[in-house]
C-alpha cells in the first residue's frame, strides 16, 4: 500500500512497472461482482452442508441401532429390540412391484415420443402435458386417489395398491428419463438401420433399446429409489400397524417409510431408536442408488455419445 | 422395384415386397399400438385421478360448498369442517420456503453453471440434487428431533430480538414446531428442484454472448445481470413455480414439523396446519364418512393448486422464452 502510494506520488508520469489495480468505480464494480460470487459460493455450501448434516445425524443415530438382529428379526408388538424385517421385505416387494409395472409403460410413451411422432405434433404436445400433470400431482393426492379407487372398493389396506399409487408416481419420471436417452441415442443408427431394410419394429427392438437400455435402467433405479422413500400415498393406501412379516400382495403389508413415520409421531424412545436404524438403512439405499445411477449413466452416455 | 426383367420374376418380386410390408406394417403397427395405448392409460390415469378426487368430495362439496374454504374450524366429532386454517398454513408455509429458497437457489444455479470450476461442478452439483433424494419423512423426523429444537432456541429468538417489531415475528414457542419451522424444512425441498433447473437454463445461453459481455468490459456479475438472467428469466420463473408446486403439494416433511395447531396466527413460530399435512394426520384415523369426503375436498383442492403451478410453468416458460424449453 504505502509503496504503490509512494510509487504514484513520485512519477506522476504512466509506469509501466506500477501495479494494475483497480481504482473508483472500476474497483467498486469488481468489488459488487466478487461479493455476488463470494454470495453463490456460500449457498451452495450451505445446501452442501444441509446434506451432510442430514445424513452425518441420521448416520450418528442410526449406526448405533444397527446390527444384524435389525435386519433379520420382525419387530415386537411393544417395547425395545427386534428388527425391522418385515418392513424391507414389504418395502421391497411393494417398490419393487410398483417399478414393475410402470417402467414398461413409461418407456412405450417414451417410444412413443421419439420414434412414432413428430415433437410438434399434437398428440406428442398433448402426452407431453399429460406426463407433466401427472408428475405434478402430489403425492398424498395420489394416495388419496388410490385410497378412493382400491382401498375403498377393498375395504382394506393393501400392498397392491401402494405399489399402484407408487407406480403413478414413478410413471412420469421413467418416462422422461427414457425419453432424455432415447433422444441420445445417435440418429446414424437409425439411419443405418434404416439403409439396411430393417422393419421399424425390429429396429427399435435390436438396435435403439438395447442401445439405450443402460440409461433407461439408470432412470428406472432413480424413480424407484425416490418411490422408495414416498410416504404420503403408502400412509393413505397401506398404513398399516402390523409387524408380522407378509408376503400376501393383496393385504396390509409393513413397510420401512410408513414405520418410521408411526415411531416418529408416537414419541416413545424405544419407537425412536428404531426409526433412526430404519432411516439409515433407507438413507444409505437411496443414496447408494443415487451414486450408483449417476455413474452407471456416466458410462453408458460416454458409451453412446462415442 | 422395377428391376427384375422378366414377369414372373417381377411377380415373385411383388409377392416378397407385399409379404414383407404386410410384415412391416403388422410388426410396426403392433409396436405402435402400444405405445399409444401406453399414452392413452397415462391420460387415462390422470383424468381419474381428478374423477375420483372430485367423486369423493361430492358429498363434502354440496355440504359445505365453498364456504369450507372460508370456515376455520376442523373438529371430527362435531362434524365441522373447514379449510381457512390449512390454507392459510399452506401459503404461508410455501411462501417462506419460496422466499428463502428463490434467491439461495439461483444463486447455487450460478455458482454451478458460471463460476464453479469443472471439478468442483461435477461434485457439487449431484450433491444438490441428492438433496433433494432425501425421502421426506426422514426429513420430517430429523426436523423433530434436530432442527425444531435449533430453530427454537437459536434462530426464533434471534429473529424476535432483531425484527420483534414486526407482528410476525412474535415470541417463540415451547417445542419450536411451527409454521416457520416448516417453511425451512420446505426449503430444503425445494432448492434442489428449482436450482438443477436453473442451472441447466444457465448452461443454455450461448458462449458468444457471455464473452461479448466479458469483451465490453463488463464483470462477471454484470455479465448475469445483463446478459444471463435477462434471456433466461421467463425460465427461472417456471423453475421457481414447479418448486412452488411441490412446496405446496408436501405433505409428510410439513406434517411432521408444523406441530398440528388449530388456529390461525399473525405470529410463524406458533404451531399450524397445511393442507396436505391435515391429510397426512387424518387418513389414517378418519371417524366419519363426511371427514373422509371432508379430506377428499382437501385432496382436491391441492389438485387444483398442483395442476395450476404447472400449467403456470409450462405456459411460461413456452410463451415468453425459446432456450428455456429444456425446463418443461
Amino acid at each position: 500500500m504505502t509503496s504503490a502510494a509512494a510509487q504514484s506520488s513520485d512519477t506522476p508520469l504512466f509506469d509501466p512497472a506500477s501495479p494494475l489495480k483497480p481504482t473508483g468505480n472500476l474497483r467498486r464494480r469488481l468489488f459488487v461482482s466478487q461479493a455476488i460470487r463470494w454470495g453463490a459460493i456460500a449457498a451452495a455450501a450451505l445446501a452442501v452442508a444441509a446434506l451432510g448434516i442430514v445424513t452425518f445425524d441420521v448416520i450418528k443415530e442410526g449406526a448405533s441401532a444397527l446390527n444384524l438382529d435389525f435386519i433379520i428379526q420382525d419387530p415386537p408388538a411393544f417395547g425395545p429390540g427386534g428388527g425391522i424385517r418385515s418392513a424391507i421385505i414389504g418395502t421391497a416387494i411393494i417398490v419393487t412391484a410398483g417399478a414393475l409395472i410402470a417402467t414398461p409403460v413409461g418407456v412405450l410413451i417414451a417410444l412413443y415420443l421419439v420414434e412414432f411422432s413428430s415433437p410438434r405434433s399434437r398428440t406428442a404436445r398433448a402426452l407431453r402435458m399429460t406426463l407433466d400433470l401427472m408428475q405434478g400431482v402430489p403425492a398424498i393426492v395420489v394416495g388419496i386417489f388410490v385410497l378412493g379407487l382400491i382401498v375403498e372398493v377393498q375395504h382394506k389396506d393393501s400392498g397392491f395398491a401402494g405399489s399402484v399409487a407408487l407406480a403413478i408416481i414413478m410413471l412420469p419420471l421413467v418416462a422422461r428419463s427414457s425419453q432424455e436417452v432415447l433422444l441420445l441415442v445417435p440418429e446414424g443408427l437409425r439411419e443405418a438401420s434404416d439403409a439396411l431394410g430393417v422393419d421399424r419394429w425390429r429396429s427399435i427392438l435390436t438396435v435403439i433399446l438395447p442401445t439405450a437400455m443402460s440409461g433407461i435402467l439408470t432412470g428406472a433405479i432413480l424413480a424407484l429409489a425416490r418411490a422408495a422413500g414416498e410416504t404420503a400415498p403408502l400412509l393413505a393406501v397401506d398404513g398399516t400397524f402390523t409387524p408380522h412379516l407378509t408376503f400376501n400382495w393383496f393385504g396390509p403389508m409393513p413397510n420401512i417409510p410408513v414405520s418410521i413415520w408411526t415411531a416418529a409421531e408416537a414419541a416413545d424412545p424405544n419407537g425412536f431408536a428404531r426409526a433412526w436404524g430404519m432411516a439409515f438403512v433407507l438413507l444409505m439405499l437411496i443414496l447408494l442408488a443415487n451414486v450408483g445411477a449417476r455413474l452407471l449413466f456416466a458410462r453408458s452416455r460416454r458409451k453412446v455419445m462415442g | 422395384m422395377s428391376a427384375s426383367p422378366t414377369s414372373a420374376g417381377r411377380r415373385g418380386l411383388r409377392l416378397v415386397t407385399a409379404r414383407r410390408s404386410a410384415e412391416r406394417s403388422r410388426g410396426d403397427a403392433i409396436l405402435r399400438g402400444l405405445c399409444i395405448l401406453a399414452g392413452l392409460a397415462a391420460a387415462f390415469v390422470l383424468a381419474e385421478i381428478a374423477y375420483q378426487i372430485i367423486n369423493g368430495a361430492r358429498p363434502a362439496i354440496s355440504k359445505f360448498g365453498l364456504g369450507f374454504l372460508g370456515h376455520a374450524t376442523w373438529a371430527p366429532n362435531l362434524g365441522h369442517f373447514g379449510a381457512a386454517e390449512m390454507l392459510f398454513g399452506t401459503a404461508v408455509t410455501s411462501a417462506i420456503a419460496m422466499v428463502i429458497a428463490v434467491p439461495l437457489a439461483v444463486s447455487i444455479a450460478l455458482y454451478l453453471a458460471l463460476f464453479a470450476p469443472g471439478p468442483v461442478r461435477a461434485v457439487v452439483g449431484p450433491l444438490v440434487e441428492m438433496l433433494a433424494a432425501i425421502p421426506s419423512v426422514i426429513l420430517g423426523f430429523w426436523g423433530i428431533l434436530f432442527l425444531a429444537p435449533f430453530v427454537q432456541a437459536h434462530v426464533e429468538p434471534f429473529l424476535h430480538d432483531t425484527f420483534g417489531f414486526l407482528p410476525i415475528f412474535g415470541p417463540p414457542a415451547t417445542t419450536g414446531l411451527s409454521i416457520f419451522t416448516a417453511g425451512i424444512i420446505l426449503t430444503v425441498m425445494v432448492v434442489p428442484i428449482i436450482a438443477s433447473l436453473s442451472r441447466d437454463l444457465f448452461l443454455t445461453v450461448p458462449r458468444e454472448m457471455k464473452d461479448g459481455a466479458e469483451a465490453l468490459g463488463c464483470t462477471p456479475w454484470e455479465m448475469i445481470r445483463g446478459v444471463v438472467l435477462p434471456s433466461t428469466v421467463s425460465g427461472v420463473v417456471a423453475a421457481c413455480s414447479l418448486g412452488l408446486g411441490r412446496a405446496l403439494g408436501e405433505s409428510i416433511a410439513v406434517a411432521s414439523v408444523i406441530g398440528g395447531g388449530n388456529l390461525i396466527h399473525g405470529n410463524l413460530f406458533e404451531t399450524g396446519n397445511s393442507l396436505a399435512g391435515r391429510i397426512a394426520l387424518d387418513i389414517q384415523y378418519y371417524v366419519s364418512k363426511l371427514q373422509l369426503n371432508s379430506i377428499f375436498y382437501l385432496a382436491l383442492l391441492l389438485l387444483v393448486m398442483g395442476v395450476l403451478t404447472n400449467l403456470a410453468a409450462r405456459m411460461i416458460a413456452s410463451r415468453y422464452d425459446v432456450s428455456s424449453r429444456t425446463v418443461i
